[in-house]
């Protein structure tokens, strides 16, 4: 077991909803008063769990709720977890700006995060003051600073404007030039948001790029944040799955990358705030809309209808595309001429898909889903009503894995001979 | 397990806090940050100005001249042996410096949030830059009153020399910062969560300047009006404003006691050690309120 740099005890935080009014400043009297007495924070008691679905109930919510881990040197860390789940708080008490409500982070290193870009720029100040300055703010002392800044501003490409006010760059220029800085940082513990990646889709790549390979080489102790699980399973040796403010998976990356889509295609990726949806004419309604996984392989889509009246030979569609909306499939009445009867009242479609997962390369799909009369008459459209996410896969067991923009959207069955 | 109990760790996050948590290592390590605050904070202000640091001098001028007008030539208030406008030079020299400071320290949090909400320093690091930097201009300010002292003793013949307080002059510039931090840091905590204190203070500090002695002298205040005396002599701010005044001239007119010195010495350690328990306290949470 190599030696703990990080270590969270405990650590909990709360978050007071609403407005700052005259009702937190009677709050805050009373939990003085409470204080001065010696007694414990009244309102530490009470608070929601963080789920951001639900309608808060109370003024406080934990944002995060005893969590406990430990950050071994050299170790590539995931945290993973749905918007909302407490990731950025997270990185937020790491990071020291604020503090948990209770519990203790204990750290032997210095900890810098990697996309605070262009904290402290000040547009008055030339492109290399501010570089300085920037540089210090994130932790670096000037002489560390000196023997990086070609180096720094070569990676910026700025060299011509580097001597020019800030405030007369692009703000494409401003934040090359931040991320120069933030790249350059050599902290003992980095803390990187992919999250977090802003500016243009060039620069995005770029800055992930970069990300992923700091946090890749030289047994650097990293903190990697993403939604992008191919990187995550990649980098990170272990991860932690966040869930509503709590770890509710600690461990191995895949499992905790498993437990994560498992989750998220119960919950996030089915567009609920859709339904229902109602057609008058018809007098139908979508009322809901499931995806169960039934084997490794094979998905079920559930329609929940409800008519006013018998409807015959309703044809029951979806396409599947992916994040760029290029189709890869799709199963129409049109096509098929396959329908069903729907009786009066409440029923439920049921359509299982057998080979899809099994020949697609990993990554996010979408699946629109729609109700019609044949010949083609629409009657509800539902748009990218499911989201599903495919793990990357290694089809040949060779530790590759098939990566869609490098070898294709399909798997194909191929024998190689030799006479 | 038990082992990494008595491990030593480099910082620990948590929500105890010590009353006064000033780590002066923390503080040293990032000194580089501390004199890139002060060059900035010097090198932005007038830029793009066509007299630039030239505004430094204009403001304490003009302010002084129009007090000479208003308060000895219309309301005429003696300023016994020293002339008028060297006296409100003075006094408007001193007060600008608290007055930077204590605003400059004010609204530390609220102007920073968005880097202290992104990354950590030493937070202290901010109303000391705003110190020194302003101390910078003070002593720039401070040339300009210099050159009017010899301009009267010289060529107008005015009978003043500094006697041996010169000495503590020094000190009240110490003090002039202790009260602005101190204040500052207090009200900077306040304001994090209620804005009401930061309006309140734009005009409570041009008010507060009226009561601290700043365009008269404590001895003209207390033989016009001696009901009122209280208003100076229980004013620390008054107290410092006249004690530098006395540090520079030395008449005897000016008004200066060992007990009130110690007094406001004293009370500044005070406020300023409450101002720092207050901004530690702050500074850790303030970016959920602020």
């Amino acid at each position: 077991m190599g030696k703990v740099i990080l270590k969270a005890e405990n650590i909990s935080k709360q978050y007071r909803l609403g407005l700052v009014g005259t009702g937190s400043l009677m709050h805050d009297l009373n939990r003085f008063w409470h204080r001065i007495r010696g007694k414990e924070d009244p309102y530490l008691k009470i608070g929601s769990v963080n789920d951001r679905s639900s309608k808060a109930t109370e003024d406080y919510v934990w944002a995060l709720k005893d969590i406990n881990f430990e950050v071994e040197e050299g170790e590539v860390l995931g945290i993973i977890g749905k918007n909302g789940a407490g990731k950025s708080t997270l990185l937020k008490l790491l990071s020291r700006v604020t503090s948990p409500t209770t519990g203790i982070i204990k750290s032997k290193g210095r900890i810098a995060s990697l996309l605070e870009v262009g904290t402290g720029f000040h547009p008055e100040l030339t492109g290399r003051e501010n570089i300085y300055l920037n540089g210090a703010i994130l932790g670096m002392t000037k002489a560390e600073i000196a023997s990086k800044i070609d180096e720094i501003v070569a990676f910026s490409g700025c060299e011509m404007y580097i001597d020019t006010p800030t405030k007369r760059y692009s703000s494409g220029m401003t934040v090359r030039l931040a991320f120069a800085v933030a790249a350059h940082l050599e902290p003992d513990i980095l803390v990187v948001d992919e999250v977090l990646a802003v500016g243009d889709a060039e620069f995005q790549k770029k800055a992930i790029g970069k990300m992923q390979e700091i946090s890749g080489g030289d047994g650097r102790t990293v903190l990697f944040v993403s939604h992008n699980m191919a990187s995550v399973s990649s980098l990170c040796s272990r991860a932690i799955l966040l869930e509503n403010g709590c770890i509710s998976y600690s461990g191995s990356t895949e499992q905790a990358i498993d437990r994560y889509l498992k989750d998220s295609i119960r919950s996030t990726d089915v567009n609920h705030e859709l339904f229902p949806i109602i057609n008058h004419d018809f007098a139908v309604s979508f009322d809901a809309i499931k995806l169960i996984q039934k084997s490794e392989n094979i998905i079920q889509i559930e329609l929940s209808v409800q008519t006013l009246n018998d409807l015959n030979e309703i044809g029951f569609g979806f396409r599947i595309k992916d994040i760029h909306d290029v189709y890869i499939a799709s199963f129409t009445p049109g096509l098929t001429g396959i329908t069903v009867d729907l009786p009066k009242g409440k029923s439920t479609i049921s359509l299982e898909i057998e080979n899809f997962i099994d020949v697609v390369s990993g990554g996010q799909y979408y699946i629109d889903v729609w109700l019609a009369k044949p010949k083609l008459q629409m009657i509800i459209f539902v748009e990218k009503a499911i989201g599903y996410y495919i793990l990357p896969k290694d089809w040949y067991g060779t530790g590759m894995e098939y990566d869609r923009n490098r070898h294709g959207l399909i798997k194909i069955n191929a024998n190689l001979s030799i006479d | 397990m038990y082992s990494s109990r008595n491990e030593t760790w480099l910082f620990e996050i948590s929500s105890k806090r010590k009353l006064i948590d000033l780590n002066f290592k923390e503080i040293w390590r990032y000194r580089d940050l501390l004199f890139l605050f002060v060059k900035r904070d010097l090198v932005t202000v007038y830029k793009q100005t066509v007299l630039g640091p030239l505004w430094f001098f204009i403001q304490p001028l003009f302010t002084s001249v129009i007090f000479t007008l208003i308060f000895n030539k219309v309301a005429s208030i003696s300023t016994g042996v020293v002339p008028a406008f060297l006296f409100n030079l003075a006094g408007i020299t001193a007060w600008n410096y608290f007055k930077v400071c204590l605003t400059g320290t004010s609204n530390t949090f609220r102007a920073n949030a968005g880097i202290f909400g992104k990354v950590y320093f030493p937070r202290f690091i901010v109303p000391m830059s705003k110190a020194i930097s302003n101390l910078v201009k003070f002593g720039i300010q401070l040339l300009i009153f210099i050159g009017f002292y010899l301009y009267y003793v010289y060529y107008q013949g005015v009978d003043l020399a500094p006697n041996v307080f010169i000495m503590l002059f020094p000190v009240y510039v110490l003090l002039i910062v202790i009260y602005g931090l101190g204040l500052g840091m207090i009200i900077s905590t306040f304001t994090t969560k209620y804005r009401d204190i930061s309006i309140l203070l734009t005009f409570a500090i041009q008010l507060l300047m009226y009561v601290s002695a700043v365009p008269y002298p404590i001895g003209q205040l207390k033989a016009k009006v001696p009901e009122y005396s209280w208003m100076v002599d229980y004013n620390p701010l008054a107290q410092i404003i006249e004690g530098f005044r006395y540090t520079v001239f030395g008449t005897e007119d000016l008004y200066f006691s060992w007990n009130g010195f110690t007094a406001i010495c004293v009370i500044g350690m005070v406020v300023f050690v409450f101002g720092l328990i207050l901004f530690n306290q702050t500074e850790k949470t303030f970016i959920d309120t602020v």
